[in-house]
């Protein structure tokens, strides 16, 4: 038995004093000898548990081999059989806790770099093969309609595998590109937006219609979407509502949702004002509060505006961080500033109602909650004052109650979010499938794909029983 | 793509879209607005609806020069296209027979109070109408508010048309006349509904303002459009447009509409400078 290699090839990363000012991807990708070296590492076990830890059950093993074999259409086609999105999975699902973990080269902790092939992979396609799926043989049609309603990754992912089986679908999107949080909410630097688009071009390719400027519930509601010739609806509508504190000053002028900063820039490219319309502060000091992807994010694009100084302000510490690892990394890196176990109670502001500061509590961990993370508590007494221009809340999102306050029959929780049943996405609602962050609160863009891939076969169950 | 099939020129700086959007004019309601992106580059900005007619599938919008965009718009003509329109958004005006409603329009606001007027007279109510502008120049769709109104009284601030004064002083005597009044509707810039509303105010008639934040998505993601209402935050886009104007925190609201203000300037100067260039090539 050859000896194992435990030496992971390392991404090529642009230089992080140079990128902090530039929104070019930060990733670079492998190279082809990079790539084979890095495929080369894969042990080829029988039992697989990288699969089992792969949300949409890529054959994990297959197209690695297709690498060091030389033979890159057979990877594409492997990836694509399971996953119609994989330039946008291979740089930003959390493999460290999916197929890495789960890869037996990680109890040595060096799992191979699936999500850095996957992205090969995609790169290659998009490079090589362009990525309509003229390669791809559709059944005859079964005449069957399905509306998919959003297109972010579950409703492209519920509709490419519809569409696979032959039946015409049609996306309903509110904003004016299709995409999602992948275009509206990830940044360039991680995700560029001409992958999300070749991703979403390569959906469209499967005969897939998408509807911009669709609000459904404000046009047709899904009701009327039912009795106007579609047989079933997906609902993917995301979770996209912002949270807010819910403390004073919260109004004040330089406030924004991390929603609204990041649409401003990713999907509206203020980051280009003024050759494009839309504008936005940016602010000399700015304050992200927030320790999930969403505020490294916020973080990471601020500074790139030209910031002198952004901090992350989190109440717990960094272990109990939700931001993926690596993404913390970048962030501290580039030189943001982590001020931990911290709380805002109010934010101030001057005479034009501009904030210029936030009042703090500093925190300590007591117990675990229910989640099974250390609860922050307030020291008493603690408070203390930091100077901003610009604040970034990034606390998460909930859904939007547009589609649950216009279709009769749905069931949600307090939360917000659809109740449906997680291993067919099937709502208490007739002919209505849900998936995503829509029924479980903001998750991962995999999370979604793997929920929207189960829906997609139930849809399909129930269609061919018609 | 939506096509502008008709243009008008209202007065100097206000304009009339009729825009090919047969989805939205099937659904629109009074009170409701639109989202538009004049191209690939541009911002989106919210607009009230005017009118639609479900029949030719159009959306009528009313726009006032005050911006980039709104420039840039009014550089369009019939025939010519607008990338993105988005609607109909927000919720309906509240339409019920309340005995007798007063419709406050102030400048482009009286768009928007047009069919709110007329839905209104349709359900019974005894409607009667303030339009105001600065001067004689500046008014437009008096006919057209006069057609759906029970009354109908014109003002001008410099005495140009009409009674000179402000749309406040005819809307405090009818008020203070005896005569019974339900509700009051006002629609304008919002120092002109901030009025109304401390006018009705010491009557306690309910006054329903229509505000108009800066918004971005306009479906409620992104919270740029939120106000306090009765201390309690809304999102203007999705909770509103309309609010109860005695609740509104309207010094809240002009300093969020001044956010941008050295922005707009900016691209406003590049925009001139611009189109200076390109006059001169």
């Amino acid at each position: 038995m050859p000896k194992l290699n435990l030496n992971r090839e390392l991404m090529p990363r642009q230089d992080p004093k140079l990128r902090s000012r530039n929104f070019n991807e930060v990733a670079l990708g492998y190279s082809a000898e990079q790539a084979k070296a890095e495929a080369s590492r894969c042990i080829q076990c029988p039992k697989c548990p990288c699969v089992d830890g792969c949300p949409v059950e890529i054959d994990i093993p297959g197209f690695i081999k297709a690498i060091l074999d030389d033979n890159m259409p057979e990877a594409v086609r492997i990836l694509k059989d399971k996953n119609s999105l994989p330039g946008i999975c291979g740089r930003v699902c959390p493999q460290e806790t999916q197929c890495e973990a789960t890869c037996v080269l990680a109890k040595k902790g060096a799992p191979s770099a699936i999500g850095r092939l996957e992205r090969y992979v995609a790169d290659w396609e998009r490079a090589n093969m362009g990525t309509s799926a003229s390669s791809v043989v559709l059944p005859p049609p079964t005449g069957k309609r399905v509306a998919v309603v959003g297109s972010g990754p579950a409703g492209l992912v519920a509709a490419a595998d519809l569409a696979k089986l032959g039946h015409s679908v049609t996306i309903f999107e509110a904003l004016h590109v299709a995409g999602g949080v992948l275009m509206y909410g990830i940044p360039e630097f991680r995700l560029p937006k001409d992958i999300v688009q070749a991703e979403v071009d390569y959906v469209a390719s499967l005969g897939v219609k998408i509807e911009l400027d669709s609000v459904v519930g404000k046009l047709e509601t899904v009701d009327e979407l039912l009795n106007n010739g579609y047989q079933a609806v997906f609902l993917g509508t995301g979770a996209g509502l912002p949270m807010f504190l819910n403390i004073p000053g919260e109004n004040l002028n330089g406030i924004y949702s991390a929603n609204e900063f990041l649409t401003r820039v990713n999907l509206m490219k203020a980051y280009r004002f003024p050759e494009y319309d839309t504008p936005v502060k940016v602010g000399k000091k700015v304050a992200v509060i927030g320790g999930g992807n969403v505020a490294m994010d916020s973080a990471r694009c601020a500074l790139r505006l030209g910031a002198d100084e952004v901090y992350i302000v989190y109440r717990r510490s960094e272990a109990e961080m939700p931001a993926r690892r690596e993404e913390v990394e970048n962030a501290q890196e580039e030189g943001i500033q982590f001020k931990l176990l911290t709380n805002p109670k109010q934010f101030l502001g001057d005479e034009q109602n501009w904030v210029v500061g936030m009042e703090c509590y500093e925190m300590e961990l007591g117990e675990p909650d229910e989640g099974g993370r250390r609860r922050p508590i307030v020291k008493e007494g603690s408070e203390f004052i930091i100077d901003v221009d610009v604040v970034i809340v990034a606390l998460g999102t909930t859904p939007n109650p547009l589609i649950a306050s216009t279709t009769e029959g749905l069931k949600t929780t307090k939360w917000g979010t659809v109740v449906a049943d997680e291993s067919t996405g099937k709502t208490v609602k007739d002919k209505v499938w849900a998936g995503g962050d829509i029924v479980t609160g903001a998750a991962t863009v995999i999370s979604a794909m793997g929920a929207a891939k189960r829906a997609a076969a139930s849809i399909d169950e129930y269609l061919n029983a018609l | 793509m939506y096509k502008i099939l008709l243009k008008q020129d209202l007065t100097p700086d206000i304009y009339l879209f009729k825009v090919a959007a047969p989805a939205v004019a099937k659904k629109a309601q009074p009170g409701q607005f639109v989202v538009i992106r004049i191209n690939e580059r541009g911002e989106r900005i919210p607009l009230t609806i005017a009118g639609w007619d479900e029949d030719e599938g159009s959306v009528t919008i009313v726009f006032m020069e005050v911006g980039t965009t709104t420039r840039k718009l009014a550089l369009l003509e019939t025939g010519d296209f607008i990338t993105n329109l988005i609607g109909p958004l927000g919720l309906p005006t509240h339409i019920e027979k309340f005995g007798t409603v007063i419709c406050v329009a102030g400048g482009v606001g009286v768009a928007p109070i047009a069919p709110i007027a007329r839905a209104m007279r349709r359900e019974g109510n005894k409607v009667i109408s303030i339009l105001g502008a600065r001067s004689k120049d500046l008014l437009f769709w008096e006919d057209e508010l006069r057609s759906v109104s029970d009354q109908l009284i014109v003002t001008t601030d410099d005495g140009s048309y009409g009674r000179k004064g402000l749309v406040t002083e005819p809307l405090k005597e009818l008020l203070e006349s005896g005569e019974r009044v339900d509700r009051v509707i006002a629609i304008g810039p919002s120092i002109m509904m901030k009025f109304c509303a401390r006018t009705t105010e010491p009557f306690g008639v309910k006054t329903v303002v229509s505000l108009n934040p800066i918004m971005v998505d306009g479906t409620g993601m992104c919270g740029c459009c939120r106000v306090s209402v009765g201390g309690v935050t809304k999102f203007t886009c999705v909770d509103g447009p309309d609010f109860d104007g005695h609740q509104v925190d309207w010094d809240l609201l002009f300093a969020r509409q001044r956010i941008y203000l050295d922005e707009e300037k900016h691209s406003f100067e590049q925009w001139q400078s611009q189109v200076a260039g390109a006059v001169e090539k």
